[in-house]
This record gives structure tokens, sequence and C-alpha cells, in this order.
């Protein structure tokens, strides 16, 4: 049985998907940005598998793009919820909701 | 003659195209520079400096324009980056607003007391990434020029580090920024293993060229652009965040989310839509169409029902979204002129409106109740006049710059036959007018009745701002010729190969 590019895809929907579902029903903010991340990881074994798929460079190189704004995002979530945890230690994101009519 | 042989082929690069861009982030790396001197750097220097690159920016325009009108667009940098008409006018329309929300954080950073140079920083950045994504000719450029646009606004909106509002909304930005940001990327990487391509050009080449048995991938990669999108211009049913968001962040944060960040992604969505995926028309459009009508409607309905302003216009602002998509939807030049019109007036009406909120908050941006407004014709005559006219600006009344905007995305959609979207759109924009009768009706028919209101001061780079967007939306709607004729030479093409 070979491994074609079809399973990587699958695989990085299923991934994808995992992500997604996570960022909805998880309630702790850095799991959150883990699920975030595991979806923008899942887009880059997409790119990776379709460029090897059709020989060309362009996707293996989206790949590093995408690595870099991912860091730079982590960064600023981090920050973000470094920032909510000083001022209330253990706040989980049904515990922000300050804001509404 | 050694090193003539290690000689790497490097792409064209045309500088004067990137002048915004360099214009941009050259002043914000200058300023945190600067600022990171051991000295305190006075606040009206980075505020004015802020200011000085904005105008810059729209004054590099005009040659640039020029340029373009005479020689035609060009592409550069191996055909990542192009620059053509809708760059230019999109630009200038950034800078615009970049101009107006340092004036309005100038007063607001003094007003509560707050470190002040990142905000300017920030918001050079994220308008250099605002130009980057409309100049993108390459979909993994777009996606650069859209994170560096975000990335910064997620900061800005937690700036105010003591009101545990603005974290919960930057927080809640943050989240559903990258969620979105993941969802378009997704929808990027399909449609690079569908047509082998990530330029808009060479996607588009492919489309038309190529019909393709097995279209799964390319329509759930275009499916998935599209969610990315609808939840960066606030679409129905992406819109959740924009309320919230808008309620818990700095009124002059809000300001440029409103008129920059939905300015630069409804232009992206244009160039990837409209332009590149064109061919598949038939197979987007009723989607588009759907999430417009749906828009227009929903945010109008919502908004009538919102006793805090700030959420009100949050509201409103997701039903003129739905009024941009209408033209969208039309997938022609026609529309797509209309479009850019709409970008225009409502940039203007967007600044000069949060611009009032902003005054209105007072000390700890609170006073945003629909309550604190009863009476205001009363107290300040004058700041009341000019909020009428945004309103019926918003509201789109004749001889205001918004019922230009509001007929020409109207009647692109009558022109094409989406008789529905039309219908809908014109039964929401009737609702939202309903929207802001209710706040002309509270600042001049009510009583004044809140005795702990404080007393509103607006500052000058507020009153210059409401001022300016006033006069300007009143001037396109007595004279929309140059503004039209200005959107029909910025039609975007595809350039490059």
């Amino acid at each position: 049985m070979t491994v074609t590019t079809t399973w990587y895809l699958v695989l990085a929907a299923v991934l994808f998907s995992t992500g997604s579902v996570g960022l909805l029903v998880r309630r702790n903010p850095l799991v959150m940005v883990m699920c975030v991340e595991l979806m923008l990881n899942a887009v880059n074994l997409t790119f990776v598998s379709v460029g090897t798929h059709l020989g060309d460079l362009g996707g293996q190189l989206a790949v590093f793009f995408v690595l870099v704004v991912a860091a730079a995002e982590v960064v600023v979530g981090l920050a973000l919820i470094v920032a909510i945890m000083r001022r209330r230690p253990g706040a989980t994101a049904d515990d922000l909701s300050l804001l509404g009519g | 003659m050694i090193f003539a042989a290690l000689a790497v082929p490097t792409p064209e690069v045309v500088w004067w195209g990137l002048i915004p861009v360099i214009v941009l982030s050259g002043s914000a790396l200058l300023m945190l520079t600067a600022a990171s001197l051991p000295w305190r750097m006075p606040a009206w220097l980075a505020s004015t400096w802020t200011v000085a690159a904005g105008i810059a920016v729209v004054v590099a325009v005009f040659p640039m324009w020029a340029r373009i009108q005479n020689d035609g667009p060009l592409a550069f940098l191996g055909s990542a980056v192009a620059v053509d008409g809708s760059t230019l006018f999109v630009t200038a329309t950034l800078a615009v607003a970049v101009v107006a929300t340092a004036l309005l954080g100038r007063a607001y950073l003094e007003r509560e007391d707050l470190p002040g140079v990142e905000f300017y920083v920030l918001l050079l950045l994220s308008a250099a990434g605002g130009v980057v994504m409309v100049s993108a000719n390459d979909l993994i450029v777009l996606f650069l020029g859209l994170e560096v646009l975000s990335i910064a606004v997620y900061v800005l909106a937690a700036m105010h580090l003591r009101r545990v509002e603005s974290q919960e909304a930057a927080i809640k930005y943050f989240v559903l920024g990258a969620f979105s940001s993941a969802f378009l990327l997704y929808g990027i990487a399909l449609v690079y293993g569908a047509t082998g391509s990530t330029s808009l050009v060479r996607i588009n080449a492919h489309l038309a060229s190529t019909v393709l048995v097995q279209d799964a991938m390319l329509l759930t990669g275009f499916a998935l652009v599209l969610v990315g999108f609808g939840f960066k211009v606030a679409a129905v049913p992406f819109h959740a965040w924009t309320p919230d968001v808008y309620q818990g962040a700095p009124t002059p944060v809000v300001a440029w989310m409103a008129a920059g960040v939905k300015a630069a992604a409804f232009t992206a969505l244009l160039r990837t839509f409209v332009l590149s995926f064109g061919a598949y028309s038939g197979d987007w459009r009723p989607a588009v169409a759907v999430m417009a009508g749906v828009t227009v409607v929903g945010g109008a309905t919502v908004a009538v029902v919102q006793t805090d302003v700030k959420r009100m216009l949050a509201y409103s602002s997701i039903a003129h979204g739905g009024f941009i998509l209408t033209g969208v939807q039309a997938a022609d030049d026609r529309g797509t002129s209309a479009v850019l019109v709409y970008l225009g007036v409502y940039t203007l009406l967007a600044v000069g409106s949060f611009a009032v909120l902003s005054a209105m908050g007072g000390v700890g941006d609170t006073g945003h109740r629909l309550d604190d407004y009863r009476g205001l014709a009363r107290r300040q005559p004058l700041l009341a006049a000019a909020f009428t006219v945004l309103l019926l600006g918003q509201a789109g009344i004749p001889f205001t710059g918004g019922f230009v905007a509001k007929l020409g995305v109207i009647a692109a959609a009558v022109n094409v036959g989406s008789y529905a979207v039309a219908a809908a759109a014109m039964l929401g924009a009737a609702i939202a007018a309903f929207v802001y009768l209710r706040l002309l009706v509270a600042m001049y028919l009510d009583d004044d009745q809140a005795a702990d209101t404080h007393p509103v001061v607006v500052p000058v780079g507020a009153r210059m701002v409401i001022g300016l967007a006033a006069a300007g939306v009143l001037f396109v709607g007595l004279v929309p010729g140059p503004l039209v004729d200005l959107s029909r030479d910025a039609i975007p093409v595809l350039v490059g190969g």
C-alpha cells in the first residue's frame, strides 16, 4: 500500500477540523491558542504535500511565511493572555463576559 | 570576476511603487527607535510624526496616480506586488484614516493618561500592512499584509491598560481573528492545490483556460477564503465578535477598525474574488449575495434594540459591510466602482462618527449610553449638528455622501439582475434609518434628564476630524461627480505574469 498525497491532505483536514472544533469547545485561553497553532500547521502540511505533488517550490516556500506569521501571532496572543491573567487569575473564556448589550 | 559568476538574479523592484509602504513602515520603525533612546519622546511629536507620515502618503499618491493613468498599472517583485488605480485609491483612503485616528488618539491618550508612542507605531504598521494587502498580486503576499494589519490591531485594541473591557475586547478579537486567518490560509492552500499557483494572475489564467473535472478542492478553497474574509469584514453570520470588540476597544482604535481595516479587507476581497476567481463567479456569487442580504438586514435589525451607542454603531457598521457586499456580488466594473465609492464615503462617516463617540465617552471611555446623548443639542449644539450630518450620511439621506454610495451599490445589483439582494439592501436601509433617527430624537427632542452627565469636552483634534468628515460627507453628497469619476479610473485590473 502506498501513501499518496491524498492521505496527507486528509490528515491535514482532520488536524484542521480538530483545531477548529477545539477552539470552539475549549475554554482555557492557552488551549485556544494551541488550537489555532494546530490549524495553521494543518495548513502547512497541506502546502507541503500539494507543493511536492505538483513539483512546485512555492508550496514549501509558503510554509516559511506561515511559520513566521504564526510565531508573531502567538507572541501577541500570549501577551494578551498574560495581561488578562495578571488582573484576573485563572480566567477562562466564559469569565470574559463584561461586554454585551 | 568571481562575483559575477555568483550573481543571483533578483526580481525587478519598482521603488516608486513602494513609496506608501516605505513611508508608513519606515516612519513607524524610526519612531520606535527614537522612542527607545534615553529620553522621553513628547506626545505631540509622536502624533505630529504620524499625521505627517499620513499626509506624506496622500501627497505621494498623486504623482503615482498620474503615472499609473498614463502608463497603465504595473506589477513588480516577480509579479508578487501590483500597483493599479484601486491600490492608490484605497492607499489614500487608509492614509486619511491614519491621520484621523492619530488626531483622535492624541486626545484620547492624554485624557486617559496612557503612555503613547506604541499607539502611533502600531497604527502606522497596521496601515503599512493594509497597503501591502491592497497591492498584493499573490495570495501569500495578501495574507502577509492581512496579518501585519491585524496583529497590530489586536494590540491596539488592548491599548487601555487599566480597562479590563479593553483587554477582553482584544482577546476576543485575537482569538476570532486568528481563527479566521487560519480559514483564509487553508482556503489559499486548497486553491493552490487546485490551480498550482498562489499568484492572482496565474490562478485567473488557469481558471479561464482549464475545465476542472474534479473541482471540489477548488470550491472548498473558495468557500474557506470567503469565510476568512467574512470574519474580517464582519459579514453575518461571521460578525459575532464585532459589537463586543467595538464596545471594549479604545474609541480611536474602533475608528481605525471601522474605516481602515474594512477598506483594506474589502479591496482584497474584490481583487481576489472579482478579479482572480472571476471565471467561477457563477459559483461564488450566490454565496456572496446571500451574505450581503443577511448582513444588511441582520445588522440593521439588531442595531435597533441596542442601548449602548457604540454597539449601535457597531451593528450599523455591519449593515454597511452588507451594502458593500451588495456591490461585490455584482462582480462587474460597475459594482467594483460602486464599492470603491462606498469605501471612500464610509471612511469619512466612520472616522467622523467615532470621533464624536470618542469625545462623548469622557474620562474612562464610558459615556456611551443612549441616555448620555439625551438633550445633547442643547448642551453642545455644534457637536450635535455635525453628528446629525454624519448620521444622516450613514442613513443614506439624499444630499449626503451616504446616498451616493448606497445608490451606487444598489444600482449595480439591479444592473446585474440581483433584485432580491437589492430589495434586501433597501429594506435594510429603511430599518437602519430608524436606528439613526432614534439617536437624533434623543439628541434633539429628549430632555436633558441625566443629572450625572459629565461635561463633554471636544478636543481640537477631534473637532478637526468631525468638522472635516462632516464637510466631506456633504461635499460628496452635493458634488458626487469627482469621487465617482475617480472610482471609475480606480477599477482594479490584473497585471503581471
